[in-house]
């Protein structure tokens, strides 16, 4: 059975991590002086990053390219009514109100770690509830093998779809067992809060043991298919971006390392960190890539 | 054709009695202000990046305008020769402030990382090429140099400047995860500044 490793316990009075920033900032300097990195588990017990961190620092290129952009720009987007399509290999494929789609599923929090193929990363408390549900709900049928989404494009509030930056609509994917897995949500929420649009309102994808631009945003497709989609970044760049993009460590960017990370908000120094193997969730999901050459499938 | 015949000397004019001090002090305001906004936690979320990008920036930009100063004596007969040494120590300082930044803030002194990703990245490779070519340049920025080594042999040295240009806005271009229209007009400008000089003298 599985349990979320992180809990609503895990998260530190904020008197006493604030004290402890001082105490990693000045581990950083000291491991500058003494030439040591810091491990990401000496930070094992996680908290999570300020709403404001979470909010103002976002890749959602439909919004413009820098991380300030989705926040300053999407705020036109209006979320409600929302309606996914729900198609391919389904029981029950339709057009469903966000409303419907969602139902009685209960939200939870989930305190993930949340890793950028740009090597910097942050902790973020999610609300929001397993895919599998979702997706049993909607009845996944016998030859599907891979769950593609697709993100709205909205060119009267999207600056960036009017510039061919990404080919749009923003597509991702993941194989099945990836998605029914446990670990794997749909969030709608921050904090508590309603997620905001620059986060991906009003619902979203989180694959926490995948880079981020995994965890596709204001999703209006899901769409269970056969065989293996071609997601928006390895479309641009298949060299440098893999259908798969597990966190690994051990598997380098072509431009860049991917051994370590840069914590957002941990200041000028001290701020890199260790990068863990599936982000630190190889207990929970090492086993679904048994076999596989991961250098291969990146 | 009589108002353009006379600006640029007249600027010129006016330059000549300027002293260089204020162009060095200028110069160091953009830098020092970057370097303010980081100390005081100003940067936004990943102030480090920010630094870096900025400082690299900075650089290359100096570094542009330094090779302004022949066309701009050429084509508008406005002279700030005097000036272009200092745009290029500037240029300089803030390159090795970019890379000192990139070894102790982003890479905190991982030195095996650091030497494994100068030789494995084709964009850093080209960045530290370009720092390479700029240290016999800077080390002969001073007047006495030119003595010493015959104009000649120091005018050739400092066409290294040519080459690093160009691979500073290479770098720019390449560690860009998109194709960025900002970083390709500072490649276009350094080409387009490099390449009049092809023009003009053909045989090195």
């Amino acid at each position: 059975m599985f349990k979320p490793d992180l809990t609503r316990d895990d998260v530190t009075p904020e008197s006493v991590w604030l004290n402890r920033r001082q105490i990693i900032a000045a581990l950083g300097a000291g491991s500058i002086a003494g030439g040591l990195p810091l491990a990401a588990n000496a930070l094992e017990e996680l908290e999570p990053h300020t709403w404001e961190q979470i909010t103002t620092y976002n890749n959602f290129y439909e919004f413009g390219t820098s991380k300030s952009d989705p926040a300053e720009n999407s705020q036109d987007m209006v979320t409600d009514p929302w309606t996914v399509k729900v198609d391919g290999l389904v029981d029950n494929p339709g057009e469903y109100s966000l409303a419907d789609l969602i139902g009685d599923i209960p939200t939870e929090e989930r305190i993930y770690r949340f890793r950028c193929v740009e090597a910097w990363s942050m902790v973020i408390p999610w609300n929001g509830f397993e895919l599998n549900k979702l997706l049993n709900k909607v009845g996944v049928q016998d030859g599907a093998g891979y769950v593609a989404f697709e993100t709205a494009v909205l060119p009267d509030v999207m600056e960036g779809v009017k510039f061919p930056i990404l080919d749009w609509p923003y597509k991702e994917g993941l194989r099945l067992d990836e998605a029914m897995h446990p670990l794997t949500i749909m969030a709608t929420g921050i904090y508590d809060k309603p997620i905001p649009n620059q986060n991906g309102a009003p619902m979203r994808l989180v694959v926490p043991w995948k880079y981020g631009f995994k965890s596709i945003k204001t999703i209006v497709r899901i769409s269970l298919v056969a065989e293996q989609p071609v997601n928006t970044w390895q479309h641009s760049a298949a060299n440098e971006y893999g259908f798969f993009a597990n966190v690994n460590p051990e598997v380098d960017h072509p431009r860049w390392s991917q051994a370590s990370e840069r914590v957002i908000g941990a200041g000028l120094f001290g701020s890199r960190i260790d990068t863990l193997m599936f982000n630190g969730y190889a207990d929970q999901v090492a086993s679904l890539y048994e076999g596989m050459d991961l250098r291969k499938n990146f | 054709m009589g108002a353009a015949a006379t600006f640029g000397p007249r600027i010129s004019g006016v330059v000549r009695k300027l002293p260089t001090w204020p162009v060095y002090l200028a110069g160091m305001v953009p830098g020092g202000w970057l370097i303010w906004r980081a100390l005081t936690n100003q940067l936004g979320m990943d102030p480090v990046k920010t630094l870096e990008h900025e400082l690299g920036l900075l650089s290359l930009q100096f570094l542009l305008a330094s090779l302004c100063v022949t066309p701009l004596l050429r084509f508008a007969r406005i002279n700030l020769l005097k000036f272009r040494k200092a745009l290029g120590l500037l240029a300089f300082g803030y390159l090795v402030l970019h890379f000192l930044v990139w070894l102790f803030l982003d890479l905190q002194m991982r030195w095996s990382t650091i030497g494994a990703e100068i030789v494995k990245r084709p964009y850093l490779t080209i960045g530290f090429a370009a720092f390479v070519l700029l240290l016999p340049v800077a080390a002969t920025s001073w007047q006495g140099a030119v003595k010493s080594m015959g104009a000649l042999a120091w005018q050739r040295l400092h066409r290294l400047v040519y080459v690093a240009v160009l691979l500073g806005a290479v770098h720019f271009v390449m560690q860009e995860k998109v194709w960025s229209l900002e970083s390709l007009l500072y490649l276009a400008a350094a080409t387009l500044l490099v390449g009049m000089r092809f023009l003009w003298v053909r045989s090195w």
